[in-house]
């Protein structure tokens, strides 16, 4: 069946409605929550700081750290597991390398910088909610950057290429492909790539645009809630 | 540095005042919000109290009732001591502080007779509903007991039955009806530091605490939990006049829910 209107009424280059906002975790050295959709995302930052045992020590660089986790009750059926499974250590570890070329730890040698990301409500995309709260997380930290990352998934749903996938239209007639991205744009450079499903090349070339432009437009509101955080301090 | 800490708090008290200038048994500001997770859970809440940010979400499973309770369903409490929420908290399993921290607050709802057990059984001996409520600091600035306890109870308020399908959860519909949830036993922890008894810690004051006595109360007065914790003990007089405390406090507390 060819996809002419999305399920939930967007247009196919529409993200669903984004909100995100800086400073939501006190005691951390850097947070952020980002919601997309109904899919929310809490980061916050702990560090730089000693990294123990020695041996995982750089010697010339901080390390980066990520841990991605969903809340017991976050997820659409059955009760979550608490502690890693095989999914959230690979998200983990793929938020990790999303975030690391756009993040300068080269004055921080033997430390470590420690990124937690938890997932509140799942809806889709959480691994590209959680790099977006992250990136801002440190941001707000203080962390050398040379870019912000912006993230959110592209997919093909019933033979059309379209933007930032619900759980619905990843579900579409079984076989939807789920792009998850993300972007340097500043850079110009894509930071995570993973894809479940198949894609013509022309396709994967138009989505990866569709992706790029999206990313701009999330870029944008994590910069508007960074912005809010420190001008908001400003005037107090 | 826990050592001048307790100096100063200690000279602070002997003023009559507190590190942020409450009262000994004065709570910070505290706020409620329901259906923080509505679309995933069946029932979830956060709670505020000033700083210190608790999230909690109610999931509802089937299964078969235990043989010495055959007529009753049951409740699983779990909270998890996040490393986001809090730089001394390690990633891995639950370590001893989270583990006495989801039995404090299994103890208040089960012994409270909060929800009725009974009602959660479907059919004696087949079927049975588990409640399981998953707990999580979100920012500890201190007394994360009370906040979780509050947390549990409000998502627990929050909570509806989902529909069953052939013997399943249908976890996207909801039946609209809402748990058995019959009374509200609320705790508050009341802390001992020098001779001054206090409520509602923050994580400075939380560093030199004496003894802590956290005191499930029932709306008639009656207590249904207790739990002392601390490295030093009390004498009865003190348990009295701590139980005193909580009893006073937790009316408060039950107008926030």
């Amino acid at each position: 069946m060819v996809y002419e209107k999305r399920l939930d009424g967007r247009k196919f280059d529409e993200l669903r409605p984004v909100e995100a906002n800086v400073g939501v975790v006190k005691r951390a050295a850097g947070s952020a929550m980002f919601k997309i959709g109904k899919t929310i995302a809490i980061a916050a930052v702990y560090g730089p700081r000693e990294l123990y045992p020695q041996v995982f020590q750089n010697p010339t660089n901080g390390v980066l750290r990520c841990n991605y986790n969903m809340m017991a009750f976050s997820g659409s059926g059955d009760r979550v597991r608490p502690g890693p499974s095989r999914r959230s250590k690979e998200i983990s570890l793929v938020m990790e390398k999303a975030l690391l070329p756009v993040v300068d730890l080269s004055g921080y040698a033997g430390t470590v910088v420690d990124v937690f990301v938890e997932l509140v409500q799942t809806d889709a995309g959480t691994r590209c909610a959680g790099i977006c709260a992250a990136a801002m997380a440190l941001a707000d930290a203080g962390i050398p950057m040379k870019d912000l990352v912006s993230s959110v998934a592209v997919g093909r749903v019933g033979g059309k290429i379209v933007l930032d996938l619900s759980k619905e239209e990843e579900d579409y007639e079984g076989h939807a492909t789920d792009i998850a991205t993300a972007f340097s744009t500043r850079m110009g450079q894509v930071t995570l790539l993973q894809m479940d499903g198949e894609v013509s090349r022309e396709e994967l070339k138009k989505a990866l645009e569709l992706a790029k432009s999206g990313c701009e437009k999330i870029k944008e509101i994590q910069v508007k809630a960074l912005k809010a955080k420190y001008v908001g301090d400003l005037n107090e | 540095m826990s050592n001048i800490i307790r100096e100063h708090l200690l000279e602070l008290f002997s003023k009559d005042f507190r590190l942020d200038g409450r009262k000994f048994d004065q709570y910070r500001d505290i706020k409620v919000e329901y259906g923080i997770s509505s679309r995933s859970a069946e029932g979830s809440a956060r709670v505020k109290i000033g700083n210190t940010e608790v999230l909690a979400g109610v999931k509802l499973e089937l299964g078969e009732p235990y043989s010495d309770n055959p007529d009753e369903g049951t409740i699983m409490v779990n909270v998890e001591l996040l490393p986001l929420s809090n730089p001394e908290f390690e990633s891995g399993p639950p370590g001893i502080e989270a583990v006495e921290l989801s039995r404090v607050v299994d103890r208040a709802i089960r012994e409270g007779k909060a929800l009725n057990f009974k009602k959660l059984c479907i059919t004696p001996k087949e079927q049975m509903w588990i409640v399981l409520i998953d707990i999580y600091p979100v920012n500890d600035a201190g007394n994360l007991f009370d906040a979780a306890a509050l947390a549990a109870l409000a998502a627990l308020k929050d909570a509806k039955f989902p529909k069953i399908e052939d013997g399943k959860i249908s976890y996207r519909e909801s039946t609209g009806q809402k748990l058995p949830l019959e009374k509200l036993p609320l705790s508050c922890t009341v802390y001992k530091i020098g001779n001054y008894f206090l409520v509602d810690p923050v994580s400075e004051e939380e560093l030199i605490v004496d003894a802590r006595l956290t005191v499930g109360v029932l709306e008639d007065g009656t207590l249904c939990s207790l739990q002392k914790g601390g490295d030093f003990g009390l004498n009865p007089e003190e348990v009295d006049q701590m139980v005193d405390v909580a009893v006073k406090k937790t009316k408060e507390l039950r107008k926030v829910l």
